[in-house]
């Protein structure tokens, strides 16, 4: 299990590389220029030294060789100082954010936690959701609950979360008052009632997040399930006297989660792509706000170093999958 | 004895295009999303030669006074002194332009859009699977390409990409020109996977039948094979993608245009005119919500005609 493991690990660096020469490669072709809000007044010879300082006007791969050693060099090593106060790092040139000129990680780390509490919440919520509902379809198929499950998962997987989003503002903030439209992050949880705002504010991002997977995972829990509940295994476990919910939670469940286990890693970048929709909507200052306010501001350190770290999170929760996989299916670990 | 006289079946044999009709239409959800997606796309293309206003008109001096922010005639219901028009059956927005003649030419552009992003997205899917499913030497590289494509953060780039190209295109093909070729080739170019995946393995099985056997020892070449007895054998994942892949284009062209980085904002389309509502949202809710259904009940319907058409095409389920 652990070479399995360390294997996936030594896999996912090729695939990193590939996504930061991609990301590069498109930013490099920005017709954008850092020096543009530069006055006019300032000379062309000062304003090629302040394109140079920013660290412009080298060969391509030179630079993307720069951007590597920084991101993956220097940047664990200011985190490391961080954490244990050595000075490793010390007169290394971080990368810079054009739009604050202060190192575009710092700002990452301060707006990471509320994304990833968010999306979190959202995926767990929507697991939670799904797997009782995708069973219990299995299980009475073609019964009125499956029917209704059927149609509301397909209602559910068609509304974009910007429209749920907005209708739920509508209705819950707008006309019933009940939960805030805009979730604040600098709320601290510190008593029972200042628990009970933080989850008042967040249950809109999160359910409107996890509708759509909620949707997804359901249909692929219950088809999963249907293919299993009629295999000779099962008839097996059931003549050799096990109760029913043996059966159904034990033997067929965890063959039926191979295939769903899969679906979860494949829907984590559609779930990103989906939180920087839903961080709009709801005003969540979280990396996908971030995003979108830095493209807009042409600041493409920031845009290049958040692109990337989607990426390393949707390759994170990847390999997650991929162990989760060879945890439960013991002829994909000797492959 | 007589009964053998009458050796000639006196009816014509089922073609397998009936049989999928007759299984298609027993399908209450695949009609109900066909009927669905019919009537909407023929209001969108056709409506706007009943409904004679144009979406770009903007009312000048007195007039945009009294047009302005009319509320939908529904309204009047039960707010009896709301400002509604009998001309504008869905109201104004804030100015003066129709919103029903807005909808259904917003509905033109996202309609267009998920089509020809759903082609192009379909065509390569289609020729990648086909080659890494056909040789042998193409399958490890292209794959790894594919898995590859599969864990970019696809939003993001989209954002980002949307962004730097959308000038450069602008100058060549016109504002709007330009903007609807990025976006149907970046969503094409970010979508392709799943059909190249399902492509792939349909090709391979397909390989190793003796009918592909006994067209190569005929000297067929590579290209006939591919196009004369693979590419008919396949159509049925490809058919089912491709209403799969309209769903996904008109849900990612709306995420664009709602975030702002679609279409320019005088070019309406649903996803813009969802988002143009949003800041007004308290007031005129119905601004942000008609574009909103319209979205959801187009993407619902193409989601029911394709798993329709999976059930229709598939000759296993069919029958039962």
């Amino acid at each position: 299990m652990l070479t399995f493991t360390i294997r996936r690990l030594i896999l996912s660096v090729p695939t990193l590389l590939f996504i930061s020469l991609v990301i590069f490669l498109l930013l490099e072709l920005a017709p954008g220029d850092p020096m543009a809000q530069v006055p006019l007044t300032v000379p062309p010879e000062v304003k090629e030294k302040m394109r140079e300082a920013l660290g412009l006007g080298e060969p391509m791969h030179i630079r993307f060789w720069k951007w590597l050693v920084q991101f993956f060099w220097i940047e664990p090593q200011v985190l490391i100082d961080y954490m244990f106060g050595t000075t490793f790092s010390e007169g290394d040139l971080r990368v810079i954010s054009w739009q604050t000129r202060s190192p575009v990680m710092d700002i990452v780390i301060q707006r990471i936690p509320q994304t990833l509490w968010v999306v979190g919440t959202a995926y767990v919520v929507a697991i939670i959701i799904a797997m009782p509902i995708g069973i219990y379809s299995a299980y009475r198929q073609y019964s009125w609950f499956d029917q209704a499950g059927t149609f509301v998962s397909m209602v559910g997987f068609s509304i974009p979360p910007f429209f749920s989003g907005v209708l739920v503002i509508v209705i819950f903030s707008v006309q019933l008052g009940w939960f805030p439209s805009i979730y604040d992050t600098t709320h601290e949880v510190t008593d029972w009632a200042s628990f009970k705002v933080q989850l008042q504010q967040m249950i809109m991002p999160v359910m409107v997040l996890a509708l759509q997977i909620t949707a997804q995972l359901s249909r692929f829990m219950r088809a999963s399930m249907l293919d299993n509940l009629n295999q000779d295994y099962v008839r097996t476990a059931r003549a050799k006297g096990l109760g029913e919910r043996t059966v159904v939670l034990t033997h067929v469940l965890r063959n039926s989660m191979i295939p769903v286990v899969t679906v979860i890693a494949l829907g984590v970048p559609s779930i990103f792509g989906g939180a920087i929709i839903t961080e709009q909507v709801f005003k969540v200052n979280g990396i996908g706000q971030l995003l979108i306010g830095s493209i807009e501001a042409n600041d493409l350190p920031m845009v290049q170093t958040l692109t990337f770290v989607f990426a390393v999170l949707i390759v994170m929760f990847n390999l997650i999958a991929d162990v989760l996989y060879g945890i439960l299916d013991p002829r994909i670990r000797y492959d | 004895m007589t009964d053998l006289s009458n050796s000639e079946p006196q009816t014509a044999p089922r073609s397998q295009w009936r049989d999928v009709w007759i299984q298609f239409r027993s399908h209450h959800g695949a009609m109900f999303g066909a009927i669905v997606l019919l009537l909407i796309v023929l209001g969108v293309y056709v409506g706007p030669w009943i409904w004679h206003v144009d979406p770009q008109f903007l009312p000048q001096g007195r007039d945009f006074i009294n047009l302005r922010d009319t509320r939908p005639i529904y309204v009047a219901l039960w707010e009896p002194d709301a400002k509604v028009n009998w001309a504008h059956p869905l109201g104004t927005d804030n100015l003066g332009r129709d919103t029903l003649a807005r909808l259904l030419f917003g509905g033109q552009v996202s309609i267009a859009v998920g089509l020809t992003a759903m082609l192009l997205s379909l065509f390569l899917g289609t020729l990648v699977g086909v080659l890494a499913g056909y040789f042998r030497k193409a399958d490890g590289p292209l794959m790894r390409l594919t898995d590859l494509f599969l864990a970019l953060p696809l939003l993001p780039l989209i954002l980002v990409a949307s962004l730097l190209f959308r000038d450069p295109l602008a100058a060549v093909f016109g504002a709007e020109g330009g903007v609807f070729i990025l976006i149907v080739a970046l969503i094409g170019i970010t979508s392709w996977m799943q059909t190249a995946r399902i492509v792939r393995g349909d090709v391979l099985a397909l390989k190793e039948r003796e009918f592909v056997l006994a067209a190569r020892s005929i000297g067929t070449t590579n290209t006939k094979l591919i196009t004369r007895h693979m590419l008919p054998n396949i159509l049925s994942p490809i058919l089912v993608s491709a209403t799969l892949g309209i769903a996904t284009a008109i849900i990612t062209e709306s995420a664009l245009s709602f975030l702002g980085f679609g279409f320019p904002p005088d070019f309406p389309t649903w996803g813009r005119l969802l988002n143009d509502g949003v800041d007004r949202l308290v007031s005129y809710p119905e601004r942000s919500i008609w574009p909103g259904i319209m979205i959801s009940l187009t993407v619902l319907s193409v989601n029911y005609l394709g798993d329709g058409l999976r059930d229709a095409l598939d000759p296993r389920i069919r029958g039962r």
